[in-house]
């Protein structure tokens, strides 16, 4: 059977999946932690303590910022040293509660056994409360605020729940490794989301190179109503939300729309496990499974660790840096972000530190465009990066970029990918895309 | 064979004349009246068509121009009080005269005062590079050094010094029309009048973080002290968000502060050598 995916450019990256083999670890924990207040999309949340006081974990110490905003448990038990800025991983000042780390002190209503607790007793309501509750964003990149998506604005309705277990990106193996080794809990939380959104169907889209991970989910998802693994054929960037409705149910969003208008919401399967945490166990959003990586490193790992801790503490539990690492990476090579600052606190939907080395990192020289048009046949969003990249180079374009539809980029990079002339193209559109899009929101709504 | 020829040269001949007749009428019928005044201004403009004015080039400025009569808020930055005199002059109008401008770097974070933490290999562009993080060195507010002033100045008034890596403006080619400071997406580049003699002072540093933050990223940056505050005796310095800055409007080049900065970050462009640096406070208190 030809396996599904979508219709819409692409492109086939090496996966690199070298770190599948390794079994979910637990990393120890740090001594000091530093928790971000800007780790989902959204306003930032707000610190709820202050300098001195004793937390435990799972106490809720900042609130959300806004609608679109997500409240954030303490991961860790100890004493608030200070709340101030910080330095994240790309060198910006963030807030940040720093913690110093006493002991592994839980709140009591927590439920920390093993044992998986398949009952549903809470109405979709509840669900949803307890969701925002536990601070739960979406932990396939964007963090989005959880409760938010579920709750589908006026005038639409959802028709089915879509699992994303794509994991798309080259290298990481942190959603394979949930997907083997924590099946059923993830089929739980499907069961739990697909009860608030008050849809009875729900598909889990697996890429081919995961062959364990969908028979592990098909085992879990048989005993399950409604629920279907659909395996994917593997191509980047099939993890988008866009590109994944129209692989599993071959629809598209419109341009400007929301993935809702098609009926589908769209949830990770790392959300889908903490969701069942949250609802199930009590457990708050406070710790994800990190996939440290690279050609160069002794050891391929994946980590399960508590939010806040630093990146160099995940290098290290590692093996530590060799010395010809030159590049170090939060998440994919395709989307994940260059880190300058391995003091950096890991976030709620950090995916993966991916090192990598100065041969694998070379910029080949840029020359002319000789329009192949390879960029525009990679495009998922059948956009034209060759014409948005002139675009922007010229600057004061920002009329064509909008008639371009610069909007609608998924900053996938598949057309830097492509490029055979090597040419910026992302880099020089992303910046004029978010000028475009303010362009666009400071103009008065009609 | 020659009647083949003439009859072609003939036949080409009546097409082109009959098509120039058809031009001439149409040309004539569809005629754009336009104020002769423009082309007048124009040609009396810089023609650099940088947008300084804020118009998109020099033709787009005399048409304006001419429309308003010379009255309103029109101003070449290139040409200065002379041209607009002169364009004044020709629509027999007053130029109202402005203080000339010129363009500074508000960074002095040259290679050997702020280390590079880490080396940025991706486009090579100041706007790109912003978007994606703070920048190679320890400095998240200073120049970083790509060039994006470089690529918008018409007047080829700028460089990147290649040791320091800071961007350099030639005080004698800047004609102050600010597209440079409108490119940078740190605002490093201020414009500021121009001074007697070219001579101004100014705190070269935009970094906001606090004293011990901005110490630790660079040697020569702005603490926010406060010393310069107290030590000037016309209330132009002012503290905020960290960082000094000096207004223009009430500085009387006394250079005090300069002398007082324990960091060095303000900086006393286009005065004498230093023998004179000293006598200056003196001839102040005469």
């Amino acid at each position: 059977m030809k396996l599904k995916t979508f219709k819409m450019g692409g492109v086939h990256p090496d996966d690199s999946k070298i770190s599948s083999g390794a079994a979910i670890e637990e990393l120890p924990l740090p001594q000091t932690a530093y928790i971000s207040m800007a780790q989902h999309l959204g306003a930032p949340a707000v610190p709820a303590v202050q300098k001195g006081d004793s937390v435990k974990v799972g106490q809720l110490i900042a609130t959300a910022g806004g609608f679109v905003s997500a409240v954030i448990r303490s991961p860790f038990s100890g004493t608030v040293k200070a709340v101030e800025p910080r330095a994240d991983l790309a060198g910006n000042m963030v807030p940040h509660i720093i913690i110093d780390v006493e002991g592994d002190e839980w709140l009591p209503e927590i439920d920390r056994t093993p044992d998986i607790r398949r009952e549903i007793t809470a109405t979709p309501g509840e669900i949803l409360a307890k969701i925002q509750d536990a601070g739960v964003v979406g932990l396939g990149g964007a963090a989005f605020p959880t409760h938010v998506k579920l709750a589908p604005p006026k005038g639409k309705t959802a028709e089915c729940l879509i699992l994303n277990g794509t994991e798309c990106e080259p290298f990481l193996t942190s959603d394979d490794r949930i997907m083997r080794e924590r099946p059923e809990e993830i089929i739980l939380g499907a069961v739990i989301m697909m009860k608030a959104l008050g849809v009875d169907k729900c598909y889990v889209g697996i890429e081919e190179n995961k062959p364990e991970a969908i028979a592990a989910m098909k085992g879990a998802a048989a005993g399950y109503a409604g629920v279907k693994v659909v395996p994917l054929r593997k191509k980047y960037p099939q993890g988008g939300e866009k590109q994944l409705i129209d692989a599993i149910i071959r629809r598209r969003v419109p341009s400007m729309g929301l993935p809702i208008d098609t009926g589908a919401v769209v949830q990770n399967v790392g959300t889908s496990l903490a969701v069942y945490e949250a609802v199930q166990k009590n457990k708050p959003l406070i710790d994800n499974t990190i996939t440290v990586t690279g050609k160069c490193l002794g050891s391929q790992r994946n980590f399960k660790t508590r939010v806040g801790c630093t990146y160099a503490q995940l290098l290290e539990a590692a093996g530590g840096a060799p010395e010809n690492a030159a590049k170090f990476i939060s998440g994919g090579p395709m989307m994940g972000k260059a880190i300058v600052n391995l003091e950096a606190a890991t976030q709620k939907a950090t995916s993966a530190l991916l090192v990598l080395t100065e041969e694998e990192t070379l910029r080949k020289p840029e020359s002319n465009c000789i329009r192949c048009g390879k960029c525009a046949d990679a495009c998922p969003m059948g956009l034209q990066p060759f014409l948005l990249s002139k675009y922007a180079r010229a600057g004061k374009h920002q009329d064509e970029l909008e008639e371009e539809k610069v909007f609608d980029c998924i900053e996938c990079g598949c057309c830097l990918y492509t490029c055979p002339a090597n040419i910026p193209l992302l880099d020089v559109i992303r910046p004029a895309k978010a000028e475009v899009i303010k362009i666009m929101r400071s103009r008065p709504k009609q | 064979m020659t009647t083949t020829i003439l009859y072609t040269v003939l036949c080409l001949v009546a097409l082109g004349l009959l098509f120039a007749v058809v031009l001439y009428l149409v040309a004539q019928k569809f005629k754009v009246e336009e104020d002769p005044r423009i082309d007048t201004v124009e040609s009396l403009l810089p023609g650099a068509n940088c947008g300084g004015c804020g118009n998109a080039g020099c033709r787009a400025f005399a048409e304006k121009f001419v429309k308003a009569d010379g009255e309103g808020d029109f101003f070449c930055p290139v040409g200065g009080n002379e041209t607009m005199k002169k364009i004044a002059g020709a629509l027999g109008k007053e130029a109202v005269e402005k203080v000339p401008m010129a363009a500074i770097v508000r960074c002095q974070g040259t290679a050997d005062k702020c280390a590079r933490t880490n080396r940025y290999d991706g486009y090579a562009s100041c706007k790109v590079a912003a978007a994606l993080y703070s920048g190679e060195t320890g400095c998240r507010w200073g120049c970083i050094g790509l060039g994006d002033c470089l690529e918008v100045c018409q007047f080829g008034g700028i460089r990147i010094d290649p040791r320091s890596g800071v961007a350099d403006i030639n005080a004698d080619m800047c004609t102050g029309c600010g597209s440079c400071a409108k490119v940078c997406p740190r605002g490093v580049i201020e414009m500021r009048p121009k001074g007697p003699k070219g001579r101004r002072v100014f705190v070269s540093c935009v970094n906001r973080d606090k004293g011990a933050l901005t110490r630790k990223a660079c040697t020569i940056g702005c603490i926010g002290c406060g010393k310069c505050e107290k030590v000037c005796p016309f209330g132009a310095v002012h503290v905020e968000n960290n960082v000094a800055y000096i207004d223009f409007t009430k500085c009387k080049l006394c250079r005090k502060c300069v002398d007082e900065c324990p960091t060095h970050a303000i900086v006393a462009a286009n005065f004498p050598p230093k023998p004179q640096q000293v006598a200056q406070p003196n001839t102040e208190k005469q």
